[in-house]
């Protein structure tokens, strides 16, 4: 487990020491397709970093149904209201395919984290670049954009 | 230049605006253009749009993807079977395919992009052996938005290409990816010395694109886009197409991300 | 500036010039030269020296411009005015194609053989940018193949004039057939002529009244323009101006100059070398009749550079950077020279009297506090 752990760019900041004392706290897990993941609202334990396969994120909208929002696959952090104690998740999660992942339990990795700064730091650090890149991401979709001019900017 | 009469004897609705045209010439043909390049297409009366050649044929004929955007781009996306079009062409500078042999190439196409991509990805089809790895990224707005539907899945079902179609915003009856094209491509496992990119689509995510490419070691000269400006000649002598030093009908509309890195970015520019 | 070829530089009186100016219209030519018009002084057809300007100067100021009468006889002392050379190489507008279900067919028109008659050197080299931007188009190669060019020397730089400082004068460089000095006195008024082509010796040959010019007349034209070059008004900051506006493509500048500059486009409409067209394609009322022409267009218009439902380039402050960067740096990229020929006129008819060179200079000076 040690040298996979290396192999993933979130734990690349981390020494040798750091990523065994991470997988002490870390797991290698596998689900079905279809299986749910995450439930909107539910309170969070445990986060993944998915391996393989791919997973939507969604929630409830009534009217709509239940909306993917996201789908993420190999590489991708699932989960990040971990990071703070008693926090619940915000969108719910489902397999859409055969899933592998590395499961973390967000309490006893907290722990580890207040016990050694220094891992706390740079493990933040990878998971601040992943969630930076989310975020411009999403701010892409935002920008809309492949869609058709409005009514009143067509070409002459 | 005159416009040379070419006559529209197939048309195929892609999405809810957007149609390709195949045209053959009425009379004598036109050169042959090369993917990435583009011809001038003259609605009589109307005016002319740029448009990048979809699908080049052996029989001389060319196909053109229009989305109706404008007064122009809607005469010509509504033409129906048997009426003459306005040619002129072909022009630019197409996609560099020459010096990529050997090369993992990834092809990442946003929106209408994935039309002057297509020759290209065809090309690269018929040469399959002189590349390596080759992964064709495709967004759309909408699962209902893509283009060329039918020949997605045939390239995904054919073996030779990996396909990976994603959405801005899905639908209820997709279950496929969702999220931005730059999602499936961080994904990518990239050896950055020995692979070539083309992006085609809005400047936003092409530049959004190229900057994770470059974060991921590959150098911008590797990095192919095609930019996009107002044209009106084709030929570098309106001025219309400027894009700082570059005259994009002439200098363009391909060119490397070591070209245009600093120049897609500005504000107005 | 010696004559290339023929017999050496020939002294015209007032006569003599007439003498040239006829020998051409005989020759076949339409002669263009500065005549006064509309308290301007424009530039059209002319068939005798009695329409140049003789004895009227300029006022020409950021701004402002206005004929004056001067103390001598002189033609060819003016500049800035709004007309340039380019009307008749590359016109306002012209039409392209007609096409009316039979096929396309080009626009007929006739390209009269042109006499330039006073070509100042700003103006001269104006001419050659053209050329090398527009020179493979039909149109323009027919209109300035059979071009003959009478230079004109600058002896008396106008206040906004800047050849110098842009390598384009005051005396004209190459292209010219015959080029001229003007001398003009409270007593005599003489033109020291050079030729510069064969098709310039012979018609200076044809000139009856010419006679050889002494070492020291020649020397005196010679020296009168040589002092010109010291007493411009205005120039370019030295340095390479290419860098320069690169480098300055965030400037806070650019606000500045927008709170001036209205995006008139009058700029571009008197700039020798502006080129930039847009099409205008229309049909009859039947529709049976389809037309394509082009029209002089201009960077400062809001929908030049639309693209996908708006302008690349909305804000005053990204036209007039488009404008002035191209004019003096990226025209290095795309066509291998400057664009600016150092004339003026965009200073003079600017209506808020926006001075490119003081736009330049503050440019170079913040670039500078910078390094």
């Amino acid at each position: 487990m040690l040298d996979d752990l290396g192999a993933l760019p979130l734990f690349a900041g981390l020494d040798d020491a750091q990523r065994r004392v991470i997988g002490t706290v870390a797991l290698d897990v596998h689900f079905a397709a279809g299986r749910r993941m995450l439930v909107d609202g539910q309170e969070t334990r445990a986060w993944w970093l998915i391996r393989s396969g791919s997973v939507a994120l969604d929630t409830t909208v009534p009217g709509r149904g239940v909306v993917t929002v996201q789908t993420l696959g190999a590489g991708d952090v699932l989960g990040w209201s971990w990071f703070v104690p008693a926090q619940r998740w915000r969108f719910g999660a489902v397999t859409l395919e055969p899933v592998r992942a590395l499961e973390l339990d967000g309490a006893r990795l907290r722990a580890v984290c207040d016990a050694d700064p220094s891992l706390g730091y740079r493990l933040t650090q990878g998971l601040l670049e992943a969630a930076v890149h989310g975020l411009h991401s999403t701010r892409a979709r935002l920008l809309d954009l492949y869609a058709q001019p409005p009514d009143g900017r067509r070409a002459p | 230049m005159l416009p040379v009469a070419y006559r529209v004897v197939e048309r195929a609705a892609q999405t809810r605006d957007s149609a390709t045209l195949r045209l053959q010439p009425d009379r004598a043909p036109l050169r042959r253009g090369r993917p990435g390049q583009f011809y001038m297409l003259y609605a009589r009366g109307i005016g002319e749009v740029p448009i990048s050649i979809s699908g080049i044929e052996d029989d001389g004929s060319l196909a053109f993807t229009i989305r109706d955007v404008g007064a122009v781009s809607r005469s010509l996306h509504s033409t129906r079977l048997g009426a003459l079009v306005g040619v002129r062409g072909p022009f630019g500078i197409g996609w560099d395919t020459s010096s990529v042999i050997g090369h993992d190439l990834v092809i990442v196409a946003g929106g209408l992009g994935l039309a002057p991509l297509r020759p290209l990805v065809l090309e690269l089809l018929g040469r399959r052996g002189d590349f390596g790895v080759i992964t064709v990224i495709v967004g759309a707005r909408g699962p209902s938005e893509f283009l060329f539907r039918d020949e997605l899945a045939a390239w995904a079902a054919g073996g030779d290409l990996r396909v990976e179609l994603t959405v801005d915003q899905p639908a209820a009856d997709w279950g496929g990816p969702v999220g931005f094209v730059t999602d499936p491509l961080a994904r990518l496992v990239l050896d950055p010395a020995t692979t070539t990119a083309f992006l085609c689509g809005p400047e936003p995510m092409m530049r959004f694109c190229a900057d994770l490419l470059l974060r991921d070691g590959l150098p911008a000269a590797r990095v192919q886009l095609s930019l996009e400006r107002n044209m009106q000649c084709g030929v570098g002598v309106c001025g219309h197409c400027q894009l700082g030093p570059l005259l994009v009908c002439r200098d363009g509309p391909v060119v490397t991300y070591a070209t245009a890195g600093d120049l897609v970015g500005v504000r107005e520019l | 500036m010696r004559g290339r070829r023929g017999d050496g530089p020939v002294v015209l009186d007032v006569i003599g010039l007439d003498g040239l100016l006829t020998a051409l219209r005989t020759d076949g030519y339409r002669v263009i030269g500065p005549t006064v018009r509309d308290d301007a002084i424009v530039l059209e057809e002319i068939d005798s020296v009695d329409r140049l300007p003789a004895g009227w100067g300029v006022d020409a100021r950021p701004g402002h411009y206005r004929l004056r009468r001067r103390a001598d006889a002189a033609m060819f002392a003016h500049s800035a005015g709004a007309h340039s050379w380019k009307q008749f190489l590359h016109p306002p507008r012209q039409r392209l194609f007609t096409e009316d279900g039979a096929g396309y067919q080009p626009a007929d028109d006739d390209y009269p053989r042109l006499a330039f008659f006073g070509v100042h050197g700003c103006d001269l080299a104006a001419i050659a940018r053209l050329r090398t931007v527009l020179g493979g188009t039909a149109a323009f190669a027919r209109r300035a193949d059979g071009l003959f060019v009478v230079a004109v020397a600058c002896t008396e730089p106008g206040d906004v004039c800047f050849c110098a400082s842009a390598g384009t004068g005051p005396a004209p460089g190459t292209g010219y057939d015959v080029t001229l000095t003007e001398l003009a006195g409270p007593d005599d008024h003489w033109f020291l002529a050079e030729a510069g082509s064969d098709a310039g010796t012979r018609a200076l040959a044809a000139v009856p009244s010419r006679r050889a010019a002494t070492a020291a007349e020649t020397e005196q034209a010679h020296t009168a323009v040589v002092d010109a070059a010291t007493r411009m008004g205005r120039r370019l900051p030295p340095g390479d101006l290419r860098d320069l506006l690169h480098d300055s493509r965030e400037s806070p500048r650019w606000d500045d100059v927008a709170q001036r500059c209205l995006t008139c486009g009058n700029c571009t409409m008197v700039c020798p070398t502006c080129f930039c067209t847009s099409t205008e394609d229309v049909t009859d009322l039947t529709g049976a009749r389809a037309e394509r022409a082009e029209r002089w267009a201009s960077c400062f218009e809001l929908d030049f550079s639309f693209l996908h439902g708006g302008s690349v380039r909305r804000s005053s402050a990204s036209r007039y950077r488009q404008w002035m960067t191209h004019k003096l740096a990226t025209w290095h990229d795309q066509f291998g020279s400057s664009g600016c020929v150092g004339c003026g006129r965009c200073i003079a008819w600017c209506p808020v009297g926006i001075d490119i060179t003081a736009e330049a200079a503050a440019l170079a000076r913040e670039h500078a506090g910078d390094a």
